[in-house]
């Protein structure tokens, strides 16, 4: 009987090192690899004894890249290199580095085991929630650049800046010191607070002093403790402002006041313990105001984006020179896939010029001898030698950065709405303290004196102040779940007063790396289809693998002759037919216009045209058009077809546009040419604003107008073209294929698909603000019971420490819960 | 006088707390508990060693 269960298809196997799927026959020692790259990185680790980095965790590798060789030539430079070093001498370098592709144990293992590579690394260890290297080396065994290429050749590049200092580190160390304070305090006075609850009111004279005195001593640090929140009430009334620190300072100064006066004076016990419990409290809820995420970078500027540095012409050959030595006049060396650093002009070889990240046109420009390129294009293609016209400082791309938008202080206020209920807050509490005097004063001054003071003292919004940022913490890690990760919670009540949203177009609402395909021309037998993947297969370009993904072969042939034009096409003679496939002047050369072509040439119309009506056809196809890009096609002596490349939307961009279009006015700025504007009219509806040819300063320009008409502006975007606008809006986002690619200054960085989730990130957003209504309303039901008890002159230290820790922590806990509620509510948990 | 020694000896724990804060210790609080779930290289080999003795026996 025939064994019926094998499937007839071969099994797609996963490569041993990385996971992709292996399409070819790469192996060794009975592993399978996905690439010659792959294999080569397993290798360097077989021979070292390496391999456990295998066995902590299954194909933990990255797959290289395949592109440069000398990608790390500039670091032979002494200069660029020791701006790498934290520390050096003449033995000892010291290094911290940023590996992006770090990412999980196995990574930690092999980068801590460096030295088992190369002697010459004395110590490596890695942060790995900031995914950074420390890194020690004798400087006499290993350079610089080795260390780079050592890193490069087992997948974990590094970046070759030296990692921006972390702004927050040093006030999230000092937040340290005072919650470790503040809880050293606050579990000492508690142990020496209960003596005084449970006795009663029959302590022993003596005990009373003693006690007493180590309260006052451990409350002396709690004023160190919340220094923070002295220094921004101070800072509020100095600009005539209550802010919600302004009550909790307050309140903080009287109970302290009071309860040293009421200790020395042996009248009361003090109100210590609910003091040193609620800025321990306070200072974690401060712990969560500064969280952020480590890995992410929401800074970047230019520098990071412009390499680090530069090949030089000079009369004794290549130098290789840091950026910033760059000047007016030099003659500077740019290769394929380089940025240029400064705007130039053209002075030998073919420019052709990929700006999409700095103006977002989309297609590469072609510049001939004599034309101007401007600072952070990408050439493609062959070497080009350019003239610097501009220092790097004045360039076209640094002017945008010196636009006000920039030197603005953060938009960081904590909470508009915290604050507004700091201020209403702080009112209504004088107006119960007039109404207390007013009644007491009548009838006992003294028993008045102290009910006022009791009010000040239970009144607090310290509840409302605690829930915020375990409301906005916790939303913040929700969005972090579906790959939003916003810079601060501050981002989240921005985001729920948005009106108006702005998007750019190409690589946000488009894919940059994926195109529509379609073949335009006769029928394709499946051999040839074969043929021309096994041609463009072997090819780098952006085409060339659009074209490759498009077409399904099922076999493939191995090239006899292969030669890549670039700029121009491929040609190559594949299963003996001469293929060629590029631009229409490549593909055209050479061949006359048979009876075998579908497309026939009108070289006086400049026309192309189909020989017989085809129903994929254009009736009259232009030779040059902006609106997608064309791959001609010829095989042998016949020119077949060409396909069209063409933007695609991502998947799921009309779903999320229509469901924005009912709340927001909408509005697209494009860099690129309006070829799109019927597609995305159609998308967009009649309502919304689409723009093209919007240079970077436009579209900051153009969000300042909308702002002057008190709109609340987000912007979403992903290239250099859109850091002003991201910076200017109130509240920018970076759209990016991978959280480690590059992307400029912005409140929040999204990863492509998470897109889709736009109109539930918003309305998830208002509801935070829902949330703070319901926990301000709690907070304001406790501080009700406390001032009943405050008015009528029953306040005892024992009703404050029970009061203070329940209203804290049941606000606390209903912020988490509601969060969460509304989370599931709008499908983002 | 028990109550001064307890205070001495939490105040003893207070500044051990600073002082880890100070030298570094919370700056990155992830990667340690990853770090000591990895054999020791020179445990390794010892263990290899010892077993392959007892193989040979």
């Amino acid at each position: 009987m025939v064994n019926q269960t094998e499937s007839k298809q071969d099994k797609v196997h996963k490569c041993y090192h990385c996971g992709n799927n292996c399409n070819d026959n790469i192996s060794i020692n009975g592993k399978i690899f996905c690439c010659k790259g792959c294999k080569s990185t397993y290798e360097i680790l077989e021979n070292k004894n390496l391999c456990e980095y295998y066995k902590l965790k299954k194909q933990p590798g990255i797959k290289p890249d395949i592109f440069s060789f000398n990608k790390f030539r500039f670091l032979e430079n002494a200069d660029v290199a020791s701006k790498l070093y934290d520390f050096e001498d003449n033995n000892i370098a010291t290094l911290t580095l940023y590996i992006p592709s770090i990412h999980c144990t196995s990574c930690i293992w092999l980068l801590e085991n460096l030295n088992t590579l190369n002697p010459g690394v004395m110590l490596s260890r890695v942060n790995f929630p900031e995914k950074k290297l420390f890194v020690k080396i004798n400087k006499n065994i290993i350079t610089v650049k080795q260390l780079f290429e050592l890193l490069y050749s087992v997948g974990y590049e590094p970046l070759a800046e030296k990692p921006e200092e972390d702004k927050t580190k040093p006030s999230r160390k000092k937040l340290y010191y005072k919650i470790g304070i503040a809880g050293f305090c606050f579990g000492n006075i508690m142990l020496l607070s209960f003596p005084e609850y449970l006795s009663g009111f029959g302590l022993d004279a003596e005990y009373k002093t003693v006690f007493g005195f180590l309260n006052i001593l451990f409350a002396i640090p709690l004023l160190y403790c919340a220094s923070d929140y002295f220094i921004s009430a101070y800072k509020g009334i100095r600009n005539k402002f209550i802010n919600i620190d302004v009550p909790i300072a307050l309140g903080l100064l009287i109970v302290f006041s009071r309860s040293l006066y009421e200790i020395i004076s042996g009248i009361g016990a003090g109100y210590f313990d609910s003091l040193s419990g609620l800025v321990f409290f306070l200072l974690i809820g401060k712990l969560l105001q500064i969280k952020t995420y480590d890995t992410l970078n929401f800074e970047r500027n230019y520098k990071s984006y412009l390499p680090i540095a530069v090949s030089l012409v000079t009369t004794e050959g290549i130098k290789i020179v840091p950026l910033e030595q760059i000047k007016k006049g030099n003659r500077i060396l740019v290769r394929n896939n380089e940025i240029v650093p400064a705007d130039c002009i053209l002075f030998k070889g073919n420019g052709n010029i990929d700006y999409s990240f700095v103006n977002g046109e989309s297609l590469p420009v072609e510049k001939v001898l004599g034309e101007i390129i401007y600072a952070g294009g990408k050439q493609i293609g062959s070497s080009i030698e350019l003239e610097v016209i501009r220092d790097i400082s004045h360039s076209y791309l640094t002017q945008l950065w010196n636009d006000e938008t920039f030197k603005k202080e953060e938009k960081n206020k904590f909470s508009d709405f915290a604050d507004f209920i700091g201020k209403n807050f702080t009112i209504g509490v004088f107006i119960v303290v007039f109404l207390t005097a007013i009644y007491w004063f009548p009838i006992n001054i003294d028993r008045g004196l102290n009910a006022i003071i009791a009010v000040l003292i239970i009144a607090c919004p310290c509840a409302f102040a605690l829930s915020i940022p375990f409301a906005f913490g916790n939303s913040m890690k929700i969005f972090g779940r579906n790959k939003f990760y916003i810079k601060n919670i501050n981002v989240i009540e921005r985001l729920a007063k948005i009106n108006r949203i702005i998007f750019d177009k190409t690589g946000t609402i488009t894919y940059s790396n994926k195109s529509d395909v379609s073949f335009v021309g006769r029928e394709l037998t499946q051999e040839e289809k074969d043929t021309i993947k096994s041609l463009v297969k072997n090819s780098t370009h952006p085409y060339s693998r659009v074209i490759n993904e498009y077409l399904h072969s099922v076999k493939l042939f191995s090239s006899e002759y292969y030669k890549e034009y670039l700029g121009k096409g491929i040609a190559g003679i594949i299963n003996e037919k001469l293929v060629k496939i590029g631009s229409m002047e490549f593909v055209y050369n050479n061949l006359p216009n048979t009876e075998n072509s579908s497309l026939v040439y009108f070289p006086e119309l400049d026309l192309l045209r189909f020989k017989e009506n085809n129903s994929t056809a254009d009736k009259d196809a232009k030779l040059i058009n902006k609106n997608s890009s064309r791959v001609y096609l010829s095989i042998n002596t016949e020119i077949v077809g060409y396909f069209e490349i063409k933007n695609k939307y991502k998947t799921g961009l009309r779903k999320i546009i229509s469901e924005l279009k009912k709340k927001f006015r909408l509005s697209v700025l494009s860099g690129d040419t309006s070829a799109e504007r019927d597609n995305l009219e159609e998308i967009f509806g009649q309502d919304a604003e689409i723009l093209f040819n919007r240079a970077a300063q436009e579209k900051l320009d153009y969000i300042k107008n909308l702002q002057e008409k008190n709109y609340k502006c987000l912007m979403v975007g992903d290239g250099l073209n859109d850091a002003g606008a991201l910076k200017q809006s109130n509240v920018g986002i970076s759209v990016v294929d991978n959280i480690n690619s590059f992307s400029p200054a912005c409140d929040g960085i999204m990863e492509s698909d998470t897109l889709n989730l736009l109109p539930s990130i918003l309305d998830f957003a208002k509801a935070n603000l829902t949330v703070l209504k319901i926990s301000f309303s709690f907070s304001l039901f406790y501080n009700l019971i406390g001032m009943y008890f405050a008015v009528s002159g029953m306040l005892s230290p024992l009703v404050a420490a029970v009061l203070m820790p329940i209203s804290s922590i049941s606000v606390v806990l209903l912020a988490i819960f509601s969060t969460n509620f509304f989370a599931k509510k709008y499908k983002l948990l | 006088m028990l109550i001064f020694f307890s205070v001495i000896v939490a105040g003893g724990f207070l500044i051990a707390f600073i002082w880890s804060v100070k030298s570094g210790q919370f700056d990155d609080k992830y990667t340690p508990s990853v770090r000591m779930l990895f054999e020791d290289k020179s445990d390794e080999k010892l263990y290899k060693n010892t077993s392959n003795k007892e193989i040979k026996n």
